[in-house]
């Protein structure tokens, strides 16, 4: 019986502010397993693309780093229990996608669904970790806080296409930054899946948007984008991220540099670090007893 | 009583500090492997003092194969210098804070000649900050596991420092405090047009008996930090100057491994509600702007007044700038000083130019600017739109443009309408007004109700392009630390 139904396929589409558009180009490209099956048709991003997607994470900036890291804590556990309930959909993919045996895929998934469990845990802890007061010598209170640097082009890593994501992404809207991500070339589609997960939990619209195509193409756009602040290198090799970084530099933009990383590690707080600001504010705290003195 | 009569009864007889404390040789030579040597091929430069334009001494300028030279002495000194136990390290910084305090007035009044900032501000400011910086520092170097990079963090190596002549004392001890404390080794390059306090520097660390080559200073131009930061064994760099040139070096280190840290330019934003005590916000926007001949990375030069105070308050404020006394640098009762270079006053000029050119209306009290020297009376201007030039562009001197606003929204919107993102003030009587604002502003260093405060373990440093990375505080250890 079985063998005589035919399946249904997915159209598989970016994740651009919420909603899930086709590339405005119109073009896709073959996906294929490791053996080289066909998996499916992915979108082959444009700059517009690449342009349209940080329209929409500016947009998203002001309110999703505006919300209470308690609020982002637990959207980001929210994302981690969606995971949870399509864990199959993703161990089906991530197999696919590495050409990895069934058990290891699963241990892929589950390192990924923890990895967010782990970072909604920090959104509200990183401020006490990285940030505090400072005694100055004078009549002042003076307070170090974290802040999100803005949006963040986040180049996904090649080879870990799913837990290599979500390990870079979900670090940079933890502390409030907003994301443009440029899936694995090769195997974008455990990123594009991953879009249907965010749309269902609680994330805003535009907080991340996920392009596929081919790195180079969607990346320089990316660097050189003046409304863009940060660019996390991961999924460039070393003559990309020179030529993203040399691009970056024109509005000095916060750039991570694609290093060794073992994902199946419990990361530390670097990730989170590389896409802070720090503010200092210095407040006059005058002085008992001379009221309106001491400014 | 009017104006005149008001200045008239402030006239004070002249102060000067006595030169004779600081002895500036006719020439020097480069700081490397804890000698002065002369430069390959022989080149020199003058470096001349801004308010007289008297040439101070001769110094030499690095070439290419002294760069290398100083960068080689600094990896040899790395490996034992690093090896030290942090309580040894600490301790050469202490030597150095305490003879920087024993030295301070012969160092505030080098600073003086060689910049063309006033004494009052190098001997109250400058040196004093200067000194604390080591001392803040020294303390770190033995409890690097503590400061929250995980354990035993380890130094970078050779650091390759270039920075600017607005303090230049002071952003030598940001740049080699922490430097040092972490266990890295340094070559410096300070401004062209001010070398002198980096070279006396280099005879406080004698005098510390600080190992040889953990220090070099190599003096010279443009080109001469350009070989620095493009040295291949050099693993950190660290520069505070104009976005222009911040751009070109992350540019250079693209590619590479070197750790970079970038303190550039702003145009920061001195908001003055309307609950705001007037008399001391006066004397904030003087500070904001006017501290440094407004030569300041993180100047007030724009000022934001809410609409309702601003006719008060820009009364209030040319009353205040008519009692500023402008003139010789080393006379104790100077506020103003020199501009430091030739070069600097004529953008200091274009700009201001370009400003009545693009319709503001430009105000400056009476002054009278000596006769020789490098001179800018302090200028304020208002009817400045947010497209106005001197409303975006960093004029890095004494001009102040004046915007107003009518709601706290419109004022965050127009604080941050900016490439830069360096420093703002706030000055209102209601903390959760000041509260909300600082949250909103996109800027690394906030002052509410005060302006332009410095201390060694507070971060400093920007959003956007005023940079990246931090100087100051347990934050500043991180540019220097392997994490």
């Amino acid at each position: 019986m079985s063998d005589a139904r035919l399946s249904v396929f997915k159209t598989y589409k970016l994740y651009v502010g919420g909603k899930f558009p086709r590339s405005e180009s119109g073009r896709v490209y073959e996906v294929t397993d490791a053996k080289n099956n066909w998996l499916a048709n992915a979108p082959l991003s444009s700059r517009k693309d690449a342009r349209d997607a940080v329209v929409a994470a500016r947009k998203a900036f002001g309110g999703w780093s505006g919300a209470t890291a308690y609020n982002r804590g637990q959207v980001l556990y929210r994302v981690a229990e969606m995971l949870e309930g399509r864990r199959e959909q993703f161990v089906r993919e991530v197999a696919d996608a590495e050409g990895l045996s069934k058990s290891k895929a699963a241990a892929v998934v589950d390192a990924a669904i923890d990895r967010w469990v782990w970072y909604a845990g920090w959104t509200d802890k990183i401020a006490q970790v990285v940030g505090g007061a400072n005694p100055v010598a004078g009549p002042f209170f003076n307070l170090s806080s974290p802040e999100p640097t803005g949006v963040v082009a986040v180049l996904a890593p090649q080879d870990s296409s799913f837990l290599g994501l979500v390990s870079v992404l979900a670090p940079v809207i933890a502390t409030g930054n907003t994301a443009v991500v440029v899936a694995s070339e090769k195997s974008p589609l455990p990123a594009l899946s991953l879009a249907e997960v965010l749309a269902t939990s609680d994330v805003p619209g535009g907080v991340v948007n996920i392009l596929s195509g081919r790195t180079a193409e969607i990346a320089t756009p990316l660097a050189a984008h003046q409304d863009v602040n940060a660019i996390d290198l991961a999924g460039a090799d070393e003559d990309l991220a020179k030529e993203l970084e040399i691009a970056a530099a024109d509005n000095l933009k916060r750039v991570l540099r694609p290093q060794a990383v073992d994902y199946s590690e419990t990361p530390g707080a670097d990730r989170l670090t590389a896409f802070l600001e720090t503010k200092t504010v210095w407040h006059t705290t005058g002085a008992l007893g001379a009221a309106g003195s001491s400014y | 009583m009017d104006m005149e009569m008001l200045s008239s009864a402030f006239e004070y007889a002249p102060a000067p500090e006595s030169r004779s404390v600081v002895d500036i040789a006719p020439s020097y030579g480069l700081f490397i492997d804890g000698e002065f040597v002369e430069a390959t091929g022989g080149k020199v430069f003058k470096t001349v003092s801004p308010s007289t334009e008297e040439v101070l001494s001769e110094v030499a300028e690095a070439a290419e194969e002294d760069v290398d030279r100083a960068v080689r002495a600094a990896r040899k000194a790395f490996e034992k210098w690093s090896a030290l136990p942090g309580a040894e390290r600490a301790k050469y910084l202490f030597r150095i804070a305490r003879i920087i305090q024993e030295r301070s007035r012969e160092l505030a009044v080098l600073e003086t000649l060689d910049n063309g900032k006033p004494i009052k501000e190098t001997r109250d400011a400058d040196l004093p900050l200067v000194a604390a910086h080591f001392f803040y520092y020294a303390g770190w170097a033995d409890k690097l596991d503590h400061a929250g990079f995980g354990a035993d963090p380890r130094p970078l190596g050779v650091a390759g420092q270039v920075i600017p002549w607005n303090f230049p004392l002071l952003m030598l001890a940001w740049k080699i405090a922490p430097a040092l404390a972490t266990g890295n080794t340094v070559v410096l390059k300070p401004a062209e047009t001010t070398p002198l306090s980096a070279l006396f520097f280099a005879d406080v660390c004698r005098q510390a008996g600080l190992p040889k080559g953990v220090v070099n200073i190599v003096t010279g131009d443009g080109r001469t930090g350009a070989a620095l930061v493009a040295h291949p064994d050099v693993n950190k760099v660290a520069f505070t100057g104009s976005t222009a040139v911040g751009k070109q070096i992350a540019r250079t280190v693209a590619g590479t491994r070197k750790k970079l840290t970038l303190e550039l330019g702003g145009k920061g934003a001195n908001i003055v509600f309307d609950d705001a005590p007037i008399d001391q916000a006066v004397e904030g926007i003087v500070s904001g702007i006017f501290f440094n001949q407004g030569q300041v990375c993180c100047a007030g030069s724009r000022l934001l007044v809410q609409e309702s105070i601003q006719d008060e308050l820009l009364d209030a404020l040319k009353r205040r700038l008519s009692t500023l006394r402008l003139g010789d640098p080393l006379d104790k009762n100077t506020d103003i000083g020199a501009i430091n270079s030739a070069e600097q006053l004529a953008r200091i000029t274009a700009l201001a130019e370009k400003g009545e050119a693009e319709g503001a209306e430009r105000w400056s009290p009476a002054c009278e600017l000596p006769s020789s020297g490098y001179w800018f009376a302090p200028t304020l201007f208002t009817n400045v739109t947010q497209a106005h030039t001197i409303a975006r562009e960093e004029i890095f001197g004494p001009v102040l443009s004046v915007l107003t606003f009518r709601t706290p929204d419109e004022a965050v919107a127009k604080a941050n309408n900016t490439q830069y993102g360096l420093s703002a003030g706030i000055w209102s009587e209601k903390g959760s007004r000041i509260l909300a604002v600082a949250s909103k502003l996109r800027a690394g260093v906030i002052w509410s109700n005060t302006f332009n405060k410095f201390d060694p373990t507070s971060p400093f440093g920007g959003y956007k392009e005023s940079g990246f990375g931090r100087e100051g505080g347990r934050h500043g250890l991180e540019a220097y630390l392997d994490v």
